[in-house]
C-alpha cells in the first residue's frame, strides 16, 4: 500500500537519462542490460525470497523467451510483437511443464533440480539443428513502430525500462492482494497456509510461472536488443548468476532486484575495464576481485543492500485502517443447541509402533465449549490435526453436521466452517497484524492473480481486510494492527492466530493452548471473549494446560491419557474423578 | 561390446566413483555442518593436484602464498572481533596457527621446491597448504555468515569459487599438468590391469570412509559435529563451540580435496578450472545421499561414476547432460519417498 510517489520519480528520472546531454551511449548500453537482468532478478525475487524456491535455472526461461522470437522472425517472418505474447506463452507454458515436475521437490532438492535441468537444456540449445547448435540463430529484425525502427541501444532504451518498470508494478501488486498473502506465506511452510485454504503447490506453481514469464519478456527484448541468439548467455553460470544478483541487491525485494543487476552489472564493467590498468598483464584478475567483493558485500548486508539501503529511511508510518463497514457474507449458523456440530468416532492414529491417537471418541455439539486435557503427550494435538486434516487417521472416522470428512485435505475441513489455531504459532513474521490475520479470509475472497496485478481486487480486497481489522478489534489487539506479526509477544502472536481463525467464519474453533503465554488479565478476556463467541452461535473445542482456566470456561471436558480418552463429563465431575486425578497426580495421591 | 571393454568400463568408472564418493563424503560433512554447499570444493581438488604437480616438477606453487595471505587475513579477523577485549594467550595462539605456521610452510615449499623433493614431501607439503587454505578459508568468508540463510551461504559459496578459480589460472597458468604416480607398477589379473594408483585410490577411499565412520563413531569431537549438525543451538548450550566444528568441518574437506586431487592427477591431465566439474558430480552423489548419509553418498558415487565411464563409452557428447539429468528423477523419488515437513525455517 506505499504511495506510488517514489515509483513515478524513478520513471520520470529513467526516462530523462538519455537526454542529458554528453551521455556517454556506452552507459545506455549499460542501462539496457540492467534492465534485462533485473526483469530476470525480479522473478527470482518472487520466486526466491518471497516464495521461498530457489532457482538456478531461470536462465534457461531467458532462453525461451529468446529462441522463440528468434526463430519465429527470421524462419517464419512473423512481426516481433506478435512474437512477444508467443514467446511469453511459451516460456510460461514450459514453467508449466518443469514445475510440475520440480516445485513439488522439497527442501533443498529443488535448487539442486534446477540446476539439473538449467544444465540440460543448455545442452539442448547447443545441440538442436532448428535452433542453429552453437552458432544460434542472427539477423533477427529489430522492433518497430510504424517506420521508426529500435536499432540503436538509445531506442530499445525506452522499451527495456518500460517494461522493467510495468512489470515491478505488477509484481508489487500481485504481492498486496489476496493471491500474495498466500505467496508470501509459503516461505514459512505449509500446514498453516493450508489449514486456510491455501492450495500451497497451486501458489508456489504460480509463482515459478511468474518468474519464467519475466525471464521470457527479459529474453525476448534480448533478441531484439542482440539481433542474434546463442546458447552461452543461457547456460546454468548465468542461472547461477542471476540468483546471486537477487540476493545481493535483497532477494525479498522486488526493487532489490532491479538494484542488485545494477550493482552487478556495473560492478563487472568497471572490474572489466580498469581492473587491467591497475594490475595489468594476467588474466581473470576481474573474477577473482569480483568473488572476493561478492563475499565482502554479504558480510556487511547479509540481507542484501537494498533493505540495508531502506534501513537508513525513517520507519513507515503505520498504514491506514480499513473501512470496517464493509461486510462479507457470512455463514449458515446451526440452528438451535442439542445439534451435533463435530463428531469423532474410534479415532485412531498409528506412528510406527506408537498409537498416539487410540479409538478415541467424543461429540461437540452446537454452541457449546468443550475442553480437551490431560497430561504432556496424551494425543491432544494429534487429534487436533486428524480434525484438521493435517494427519489422515489411521482408522476410525470424523463427521462434521453428519458428513463424513475422513481424511479430507485440511483445505476441505476449512471450507466445513473448522478453523484452528496452533500450538506453536505459525505466522509469518515479516508480515502486518492485519495481513496475517487477512490469511485468515483467504476463502471469502475471490480475486485472482491477473486482477489482483491489474488492480481490479480492491473491493473484493478492502472487503477481506475490512474483515480481518474486524476480528484484530474483536481481540483487542486493534492497536497492534500494522505492526509486523514478529515483532508482537507470544502470548499476543496467540491471540493474532485466534483472530485469523475467526476470519474463517467458522462454527467451530479449534484452540490448541490459547492462554500460554498470556497474564491473568488477558486471560480472563480470552475467556470473556469466547464465551460471547459460543453465545454468538460458535463452537469451540479447545487444548488448554491451564486448569483453572478450563473449569471456568468449558461446559464439557474429555481427558486424554496415552491416547485414550480416559474420563468425558462436566468440570464439576473431572474434578473429582479418580482416573484423572490418577493420570495427572500419579496413584499414590 | 565385449566383456573386456565391459570390464574396463566398470573398473574405470569404479575408479572415478571412489574419487567422487570422497567428494561427497566431503560435501555432506560441511553442509551438515556448516550449512554451506561447498561448490569451492573442486578448488580443492585442483589446488591439491597442481600444487603437487607443481612441486613435483621443481615449481613454486602460488598456493602456498595464498595459504600465508589468508592465514593473515583470518588474524585479522581474529583480531577485529576480539578488539574489546584483547586477550594475550588467545592472539598469540591465533598468530601462531595463522600467521607463523603458513609463514614456516612457505619457507619449506620455497626451500623444497628448489630441488625437486621426492613425493611423500610433495604430498605432505600439498596436503597441508591445502588444509590451511580450507581452514582460514571458512574463517574469512564462512564464518562472519554462520547465522545466515542457506541461501546467502550459498552465493558466498559461489563467490569464493569464483575467485579461487581465478587464482588458479593465476598459480598454474591455462596449461593443464599431471603429476608422477603416487604408487608405480601394476599387475593384470585376467583381462585386467590393475595399476599401483588405481590400486591407491580404492585403498584410501577406503580407508578414508572407515576413518569417518570411525572419527564419528567414537571420538569426542566427532559427536560434537554430529551434534551441530542436527542442531546449532542445542550443541552451543551443550558447550560446544560451533565454530571450531565449523572449522573442522572445512579442514577435513580441504584435505580431502586436495588429497582426491593427488590421487587423480597422475591418470587425467587437470586444468585450472577442472575441478568445478568433478565437484559437481561428487556433489550429484552427495545428493542422492539426501546430503545426510556418507554409505548411501559412497554407493551412489560408484553409481555416478558407472554412469559416467558407460555413456562416455555410448554417447560421449552428452556424457555431462546424462550425468546430471540422472539427478531428476533420483530428486523426485527422494521428496515423494519422504515429504518433508518444512517448517520455520530460513
Amino acid at each position: 500500500m506505499q504511495s506510488r510517489l517514489p515509483i513515478l520519480v524513478f520513471a520520470a528520472l529513467m526516462a530523462a537519462i538519455p537526454f542529458i546531454p554528453g551521455m556517454p551511449p556506452f552507459w545506455i548500453v549499460l542501462l539496457d542490460n540492467i534492465g534485462l537482468t533485473a526483469l530476470v532478478a525480479m522473478g527470482l525475487v518472487l520466486l526466491t525470497g518471497v516464495g521461498g524456491l530457489t532457482s538456478f535455472g531461470q536462465a534457461a526461461f531467458v532462453g525461451f523467451g529468446a529462441y522463440t522470437t528468434a526463430v519465429l522472425t527470421t524462419t517464419y517472418g512473423l512481426s516481433p510483437w506478435l512474437t512477444l505474447p508467443l514467446s511469453l506463452v511459451v516460456s510460461g507454458l514450459l514453467a508449466v511443464l518443469l514445475g510440475l515436475v520440480t516445485v513439488r521437490l522439497s527442501g533443498h532438492y529443488l535448487p539442486l533440480g534446477t540446476l539439473a535441468w538449467g544444465l540440460g537444456l543448455f545442452y539442448l540449445f547447443s545441440k538442436l539443428e532448428f535452433l542453429g547448435r552453437n552458432d544460434g540463430i542472427s539477423a533477427i529484425p529489430p522492433l518497430s513502430i510504424g517506420t521508426f525502427k529500435m536499432l540503436s541501444p538509445g531506442s530499445i532504451y525506452y522499451a527495456i525500462w518500460v517494461a522493467v518498470i510495468v512489470s515491478a508494478l505488477l509484481t508489487m501488486n500481485l504481492l498486496d492482494s489476496r493471491t500474495g498473502r498466500a505467496i508470501r506465506a509459503l516461505r514459512r511452510g505449509h500446514v498453516a497456509a493450508e489449514a486456510f485454504g491455501v492450495h500451497t503447490p497451486r501458489a508456489k506453481m504460480l509463482v515459478f510461472i511468474h518468474a519464467a514469464v519475466l525471464a521470457g519478456l527479459s529474453g525476448w527484448l534480448y533478441a531484439h536488443l542482440q539481433r542474434a541468439v546463442n546458447p552461452t548467455p543461457f547456460g546454468a553460470q548465468a542461472g547461477i548468476e542471476y540468483l546471486f544478483i537477487a540476493v545481493v541487491g535483497g532477494a525479498g525485494y522486488v526493487w532489490g532486484g532491479v538494484l542488485g543487476a545494477a550493482i552487478v552489472v556495473v560492478l563487472k564493467e568497471v572490474l572489466q575495464s580498469y581492473l587491467p590498468l591497475i594490475l595489468p598483464g594476467s588474466g581473470q584478475v576481474e573474477t577473482i576481485v569480483f568473488g572476493i567483493m561478492l563475499v565482502a558485500l554479504l558480510q556487511l548486508a547479509p540481507g542484501g543492500v537494498w533493505p540495508w539501503l531502506m534501513s537508513f529511511l525513517p520507519e513507515p508510518t503505520g498504514g491506514k485502517k480499513p473501512d470496517t463497514a464493509l461486510k462479507l457474507e457470512q455463514r449458515p449458523r446451526a440452528p438451535g443447541q442439542d445439534s451435533v456440530l463435530l463428531h469423532v468416532e474410534k479415532a485412531r492414529k498409528q506412528f510406527g509402533g506408537v498409537i498416539a491417537v487410540n479409538n478415541v471418541s467424543f461429540d461437540v455439539q452446537a454452541r457449546e465449549i468443550v475442553a480437551l486435557i490431560g497430561p504432556n503427550g496424551a494425543g491432544k494435538s494429534t487429534t487436533f490435526n486428524l480434525i484438521t486434516g493435517v494427519l489422515s487417521a489411521t482408522s476410525g472416522s470424523i463427521s462434521v453436521l453428519g458428513k463424513k470428512v475422513d481424511n479430507a485435505p485440511p483445505q476441505e475441513i476449512v471450507k466445513l466452517g473448522i478453523s484452528r489455531t496452533f500450538q506453536h504459532v505459525k505466522l509469518v513474521p515479516d508480515m502486518t497484524v492485519l495481513e496475517n490475520v487477512a490469511i485468515g479470509a483467504h476463502l471469502r475472497g475471490h480475486s485472482g492473480p491477473i486482477s489482483s496485478m491489474l488492480r481490479l481486487d480492491r473491493a473484493d480486497e478492502a472487503k477481506l481486510l475490512a474483515e480481518a481489522a474486524r476480528q484484530i478489534e474483536r481481540v483487542g489487539l486493534a492497536e497492534q494492527m500494522h505492526q509486523l506479526a514478529g515483532s508482537l509477544s507470544l502470548g499476543q502472536q496467540r491471540i493474532v492466530e485466534i483472530a485469523r481463525a475467526l476470519c474463517v467464519d467458522p462454527m467451530l474453533l479449534l484452540l490448541d493452548e490459547p492462554a500460554a503465554g498470556l497474564r491473568h488479565m488477558e486471560k480472563q478476556r480470552l475467556a470473556t471473549l469466547l464465551r460471547s463467541l459460543r453465545d454468538g452461535g460458535m463452537s469451540v473445542l479447545l487444548v488448554e494446560h491451564d486448569m483453572g482456566f478450563v473449569m471456568n470456561l468449558a461446559d464439557r471436558i474429555v481427558v486424554l491419557d496415552f491416547g485414550t480418552k480416559i474420563a468425558e463429563g462436566t468440570p464439576a465431575t473431572i474434578k473429582t474423578n479418580p482416573e484423572v486425578i490418577k493420570a495427572y497426580l500419579g496413584v499414590a495421591a | 561390446m565385449n566383456t573386456t571393454i565391459m570390464l574396463f568400463l566398470v573398473q574405470d568408472g569404479i575408479t572415478n566413483g571412489a574419487i567422487y564418493a570422497l567428494l561427497g563424503l566431503a560435501l555432506v560433512l560441511v553442509f551438515a555442518v556448516t550449512r554451506v554447499i561447498l561448490i569451492p570444493q573442486g578448488e580443492f581438488v585442483t589446488y591439491g593436484a597442481l600444487t603437487y604437480a607443481s612441486l613435483a616438477s621443481g615449481q613454486m606453487p602460488g598456493t602456498a602464498k595464498l595459504a600465508l595471505a589468508l592465514g593473515i587475513g583470518a588474524f585479522a579477523f581474529d583480531l577485529f572481533v576480539a578488539r574489546k577485549a584483547l586477550h594475550g594467550r588467545l592472539i598469540l595462539r591465533s598468530f601462531l596457527t595463522n600467521v607463523v605456521l603458513p609463514a614456516i610452510v612457505l619457507a619449506l615449499t620455497i626451500y623444497f621446491a628448489a630441488q625437486k623433493p621426492p613425493v611423500a614431501i610433495c604430498i605432505a607439503l600439498s596436503l597441508v597448504i591445502v588444509a590451511m587454505i580450507g581452514l582460514y578459508l571458512y574463517r574469512v568468508a564462512f564464518q562472519p555468515l554462520a547465522h545466515t540463510s542457506v541461501l546467502v551461504l550459498l552465493i558466498a559459496s559461489v563467490g569464493v569459487h569464483l575467485a579461487l578459480q581465478g587464482l588458479g589460472l593465476l598459480f598454474f597458468g591455462a596449461e593443464g599438468q599431471r603429476g608422477p604416480a603416487v604408487l608405480s607398477g601394476s599387475f593384470t589379473a585376467g583381462a585386467l590391469r590393475f595399476t599401483g594408483q588405481s590400486l591407491t585410490v580404492y585403498g584410501i577411499t577406503i580407508a578414508f570412509i572407515v576413518g569417518l565412520w570411525l572419527f564419528f563413531g567414537l571420538t569426542l569431537y566427532g559427536k560434537a559435529l554430529r551434534a551441530t549438525a542436527v542442531n546449532r543451538l542445542g550443541a552451543r548450550l551443550a558447550g560446544i563451540r560451533t565454530t571450531l566444528s565449523g572449522q573442522i568441518a572445512f579442514l577435513l574437506a580441504s584435505v580431502i580435496g586436495a588429497l582426491s586431487g593427488i590421487m587423480i592427477v597422475p591418470i587425467t591431465t587437470l586444468y585450472y578450472d577442472s575441478g568445478f566439474l568433478i565437484g559437481l558430480k561428487g556433489f550429484v552423489a552427495a545428493i542422492i545421499g539426501g546430503l545426510v548419509s556418507y554409505p548411501l553418498t559412497a554407493v551412489a558415487a560408484l553409481f555416478v561414476g558407472l554412469v559416467e565411464a558407460f555413456s562416455s563409452f555410448y554417447a560421449s557428447n552428452y556424457k555431462e547432460v546424462i550425468v546430471f539429468m540422472l539427478l531428476i528423477p533420483v530428486l523426485l523419488l527422494r521428496s515423494l519417498a519422504a515429504p518433508a515437513v518444512e517448517e520455520e525455517k530460513d
